[in-house]
């Protein structure tokens, strides 16, 4: 069985920012936004077509400033949210909006490459979410398996809550929170968790990791320490509520029950260099992809900490078949592993995202521009699905 | 007289003549005669006539004159043939001369025999005369004996009748007696008891017992009978309050016991209560003992040497004395039946083993307390002491299990020690990283840049080797040839294996190992202080080890313990990687400590600064010359301890050189394109041409043992965490000319430090194109400008 070979697609300006159509469940999209100083911004939309290897993309331009970080509502797939830098009489702010795509790229449309870049489209903008008052924007958070109408964005030392209204054409801040301490606290990173009715945030700044209550703002957890340099991001286990995984400058990737601060329960220190983004796949989620400074991403199958600890569960009916043979197939415990490591990229990867159609593909994004989409080996995907 | 002849006619058979026929007195006259003379001693005329005639003359022949055989016609003729006239004249004449002797001496001969024939005669008549007197007396002796024998029929039937009476009585006096002596009995056992002759009255009473018991039905026996076993009760309980005092002596208590026995008590409780009471006294021997333990938790009174021997000549001596007496008096009896010695046997053995198992407990209770860690001597004799008089003691009772229980003591003991032991050589080795953590703490001295630390790292190896070495000396004392349990085979074997060798050495060295370990661990994660240099000076030291120490340490390990048992052992390579590894992971954890403190100053010194509206660079920023300053201390600081290690092609010039290749045409073929609004592409295919060529740098990699890769390792991760830093900012144009002095200033002063410099060089253009990239205004600083500035300094 050979594995298709990954598929890497250029931009022309460094990128930071990528995420998957969150809202879209059937195709492979990715939509990534540049880092540009003396152009205009762009906002490519990747559609990958599985079955023919190939890469088709819609260029929109984001012409407010350079792109920060990037979301995708999960409701709306036309709706997305960029935080950007503004410069203003030598001032550097970054700033966060709501933004609706053209009707016609919501799903995509398969033109050729070629003349792609002749009908570049821009960027229906529905709204700001005002952060005059709270400093930089760090990252806009869409609630999880929501309607598309609550966001929570970071800025400088402030967690804030907003509410979308009248089709999204409106932000009201409807809660915040303040981090409070010695010296400038700066939020880094935040997710939202999608267990608990969604209540649950989790940010990190410095080296610490906190967990937030939506519903009073109040701190719920706080992780002291939980990385020896700075956390770069987190991700919540979607199938296992208490669990979730953080990442850092100290080349650690480290897995946290929240109920049991203390200790983590697993540290993977596979990186030799910085670690920005970790991710747990969405339907297996034993699968933790992390991307670093060092070029590489890291696809580990932490089988012993995931919600499938013995590997694939069998029905109930299966098992009265074949009892015996099954209760030892899935007595076996697994061993937490290093699937493969991807060096496809020469440049810092910022950035990696499942996809959100096909829990098997991935893609990642490096400083130079370059986006590698890749698959989970397919050896693997077998001994998990079977 | 009729005898006379017969007499007269057997001379011949006196004298002893042969052949019994009397020869013709014509014959046999010079034959006779000489024969004759013969038997008186007298001369043998004829032999001399012979002689003088002819000598060498056959005797016996018909010539012979003496012979039986002579024929004298034939000596005539020969005679008369032989000789001559004068011959046979001297002949003649000699002849007739002999037989006139011849005729005188057989006249006296006659003679002779008849007086003596006549003598004879006489006799014979006196004798005849005697004998008739006799005769007479005898029958008179024969008539007065048969008087006798009258006599002495009449008195003995006279006597018959009485000598029966006489045997009766007698009889009847010997049952009186006995029966006198069974009346007398209780009086005089009474009066036994009173002198205390107990012995005397036990075989009293032991005699009469079966009487007693016998003719119990009739009622005066009875009486005695009562009366007896009332007073040998009495007794018994004397010799038994007299057994309990048991002051009397080991022959008193044996007689005692004897007597006792005598008197049927039983043996079992006789056992019971011998061994009771040396229960007593063994005991509150013991409760003295325990006393010498002292309060729970404090110190005890006395040091261990000292208490085992009290132990030991207080307890186990009398312990040993009375199962000596025991023995002598219940076990070792010819007399006894068997179950009975058995019975006792077992219960002695039962006695032993429980106070044993109480002094078992204070000795080990005592050996607990013994915790200092110095001097082992003290113990090991103690424990040699214990050990040699339980042999004793088990010489004596074979069937208990003193001697086995009290070896398991002694290994006990000793693996405590080796656990102690490794106790302090861990403690000690922390107090020596303490000291030397200290000492790296302790504030400079003038003068003095940094402490040494080669001779930190040696006087820490030396003192820790010692340690060892002392350590090993003081658990050697276990093996000593003239300790009694180093011949067990624990002591042979396990105790050299896994005792000392596993559980010391290994142990320590591998501790030593996990100690070094949990500083990569702990540190950075938990903000823990750990000084980078000790991290330095402890991968060294482990790195020593596994080169040479460790090997050292085993061999010496292995020569004084002869290491006899086949039971699996770490091997010495294992060891080594173990130390290697723990090497690697300090060193490694050195350069990412010392690689983020120096991140750490750059990553302050880009974000917080406003980059958009900075002023024009007119100098270096002090964090680069700060950095360059700790850079060349922790040069140094490595140099102390670690080889150069091996540059790539390096030259003396090589900073000019680069100098002249990074500013003109690299720099510039690099930047310019992306300084041009047209060409966007251009600048990513550039880059990326460049990096198809470059190798991939791994930041946080591990290190080689050498300065070089440890400094290469530091500078990488700085450089690295400047570039990333970088990305996150803005630049107006001063601030891009900013970075680009501060990149030069690097690069004058790194590229000595690592064992590439183009890898320096690749990083700093990637720094200073990134920053371009991130610059609102790029425009760069004249080449020349920067050298100006930086060569002011």
């Amino acid at each position: 069985m050979e594995d298709a070979a990954p598929v890497i697609y250029g931009l022309e300006f460094q990128a930071r920012a990528l995420t998957p159509q969150t809202a879209e469940t059937d195709a492979i999209r990715f939509l990534v936004g540049t880092q540009s100083l003396k152009y205009d911004n762009q906002i490519h939309i990747i559609d990958f077509d599985d079955e023919n290897n190939i890469i088709n993309k819609n260029v929109l331009i984001h012409q407010v400033g350079e792109i920060w970080h990037i979301s995708a509502s999960p409701a709306d797939k036309g709706v997305l949210a960029t935080c950007y830098n503004k410069t203003l009489d030598s001032k550097v702010m970054t700033c966060a909006a709501v933004w609706r795509m053209p009707k016609e790229l919501e799903s995509g449309s398969h033109e050729s490459p070629d003349d792609s870049s002749s009908n570049t489209q821009t960027l229906e903008l529905l709204c700001h979410l005002d952060n005059t008052a709270h400093g930089n924007m760090a990252c806009v958070i869409w609630e999880p398996m929501g309607d598309g109408k609550k966001l929570i964005s970071l800025a400088d030392n402030h967690l804030l809550l907003w509410d979308l209204q009248e089709s999204s054409s409106n932000a009201v801040l409807s809660n915040s929170a303040l981090l409070e301490g010695k010296g400038q606290l700066k939020f880094t990173s935040g997710r939202w968790s999608p267990h608990h009715n969604c209540t649950q945030v989790a940010t990190a700044n410095d080296t610490a990791i906190r967990g937030w209550d939506t519903r009073s703002m109040r701190q719920i957890y706080y992780i002291e320490n939980a990385h020896g340099q700075l956390v770069r991001d987190l991700d919540f286990n979607p199938n296992k509520q208490y669990y979730l995984a953080s990442c850092g400058d100290d080349c650690k990737v480290k897995f946290w029950d929240t109920r049991n601060v203390t200790e983590p329960v697993k540290t993977l220190e596979e990186h030799s260099h910085w670690v920005w983004n970790v991710r747990y796949n969405h339907s297996h989620d034993q699968l933790v992809l992390s991307g670093s400074s060092d070029s590489r991403i890291i696809l580990s199958n932490m089988v012993s900490i995931s919600s499938e600890p013995f590997g694939h569960l069998v029905d109930d009916d299966e098992l009265s078949d074949q009892e015996d043979h099954h209760q030892e197939k899935t007595k076996e415990p697994l061993q937490d592993s290093i699937i493969a490591t991807y060096e496809e990229h020469e440049d810092s990867v910022y950035a990696v995202e499942w996809s959100s159609a096909d829990p098997w593909l991935f893609a990642s994004l490096s400083y130079d521009g370059r986006l590698v989409i890749n698959r989970v080996p397919r050896a693997l995907k077998y001994h998990i699905l079977l | 007289c009729s005898p006379l002849p017969s007499l007269w006619l057997s001379p011949g058979e006196d004298v002893g003549c042969p052949g019994g026929s009397p020869a013709g007195p014509g014959r046999g006259r010079l034959g006779a005669a000489g024969r004759e003379a013969a038997a008186y001693g007298l001369p043998d005329p004829a032999g001399e006539a012979r002689g003088g005639l002819a000598p060498g003359e056959d005797f016996g022949g018909p010539t012979d004159i003496n012979g039986a055989h002579f024929d004298p016609e034939v000596f005539l003729t020969k005679l008369r043939k032989e000789c001559s006239l004068a011959q046979l004249m001297d002949c003649e004449t000699d002849m007739v001369k002999q037989i006139r002797s011849l005729d005188s001496d057989m006249q006296t001969l006659v003679y002779e025999n008849y007086n003596k024939f006549i003598s004879a005669t006489d006799t014979i008549r006196k004798m005849k005369n005697d004998f008739k007197k006799m005769e007479d007396e005898m029958d008179c002796l024969a008539a007065n004996m048969a008087v006798i024998t009258e006599f002495s029929a009449r008195i003995s039937s006279t006597l018959q009748d009485q000598h029966e009476q006489i045997t009766k009585l007698s009889g009847v006096h010997t049952l009186l007696r006995k029966l006198q002596f069974l009346f007398e009995l209780p009086a005089r056992l009474t009066k036994c008891v009173e002198l205390e002759a107990y012995g005397q009255a036990v075989r009293y009473y032991s005699k009469a017992r079966s009487i007693l018991h016998q003719y119990q039905h009739m009622p005066s026996f009875q009486g005695i009978q009562d009366d007896c076993q009332k007073i040998m009760a009495n007794l018994a309980q004397k010799l038994r309050e007299k057994f309990r005092d048991g002051g009397s002596g080991a022959k008193d208590l044996a007689e005692c016991v004897e007597l006792l026995l005598q008197l049927d008590e039983p043996a079992e409780e006789l056992c019971d209560e011998f061994l009771s009471h040396a229960r007593c006294r063994l005991e509150a021997e013991l409760e003295t003992l325990e006393t010498e333990l002292g309060q729970p938790g404090g110190a005890p009174i006395t040091d261990i040497l000292e208490f085992i021997d009290r132990g030991c000549n207080i307890f186990v001596s009398n312990m040993c004395l009375v199962i000596a007496s025991y023995q002598e008096l219940f076990v070792s009896r010819e007399d006894k039946v068997q179950d009975i010695t058995r019975m006792a046997q077992d219960k002695l053995v039962a006695f032993v083993n429980c106070l044993m198992e109480t002094y078992f407990s204070l000795v080990e209770r005592r050996i607990q307390l013994e915790k200092g860690v110095g001097d082992n001597s003290l113990l090991v004799r103690a424990l040699d002491r214990f050990h040699r008089r339980l042999q004793a003691l088990a010489k004596l009772l074979p069937a208990s299990n003193v001697a086995a229980e009290g070896t398991e003591i002694v290994v006990r003991a000793t693996k405590e020690r080796i656990r102690q032991y490794l106790l302090a050589l861990q403690n000690f080795y922390q107090d020596c990283l303490t000291d030397v953590r200290q000492s790296l703490a302790a504030p400079r001295l003038a003068g003095k840049e940094s402490p040494n630390l080669a001779e930190l790292l040696g006087n820490m190896s030396a003192s820790v080797l010692n340690q060892i070495k002392s350590v090993l000396a003081y658990v050697h004392l276990f093996t000593a040839k003239d300790i009694t349990f180093s011949n067990k085979p624990y002591f042979k074997g396990e105790f050299c294996s896994q005792g000392v060798r596993e559980g010391l050495i290994v142990g320590f060295i591998k501790s030593i190992c996990q100690t070094a370990r949990q500083f990569c661990e702990t540190t950075g994660d938990k903000g823990g202080s750990t000084p980078p240099t000790l991290l330095l000076l402890l991968s060294r030291l482990c790195l020593d080890y596994e080169t040479s120490t460790i090997s050292y340490i085993l061999t010496l390990t292995d020569e004084q313990f002869l290491v006899q048992d086949h039971t699996p052992i770490t091997p010495v390579t294992s060891l080594c990687a173990e130390a290697r590894e723990t090497a690697q992971r300090l060193l490694n954890h050195y350069v990412k400590v010392q690689g983020l403190i120096i991140s750490q100053m750059l990553r302050k010194s880009v974000e917080t600064r406003d980059w958009v509206n900075t002023i024009e660079p007119r100098n270096v920023r002090a964090v680069m010359k700060r950095v360059v300053e700790d850079t060349t201390s922790i040069d140094v600081q490595v140099g102390l301890l670690y080889e150069e290690g091996i540059r790539k092609a390096q030259s003396s010039d090589s900073s000019k050189r680069t100098f002249s290749v990074y500013s003109s045409s690299r720099q510039q073929s690099r930047y310019a394109p992306s300084y041009t609004p047209s060409a966007p592409l251009d600048t990513n295919l550039l880059s990326n041409i460049q990096k198809l060529f470059s190798e991939r740098i791994d930041i946080f990699s591990p290190v080689e043992f050498n300065k070089v890769s440890v400094l290469t390792g530091i500078i990488k991760i700085s450089l690295k965490t400047f570039l990333e830093c970088v990305r996150l900012r803005t630049f107006g144009r001063y601030g891009l000319q900013q970075i680009q002095v501060d990149c030069y200033y690097l690069q004058l002063y790194l590229w000595r430090f690592v064992c590439d410099e183009n890898l320096v060089h690749f990083l700093l253009d990637e720094i200073v194109g990134s920053t371009a990239h991130r610059c609102l205004d790029p425009v760069p600083m004249e080449q020349s400008v920067i050298e100006v500035i930086c060569e002011r300094g």
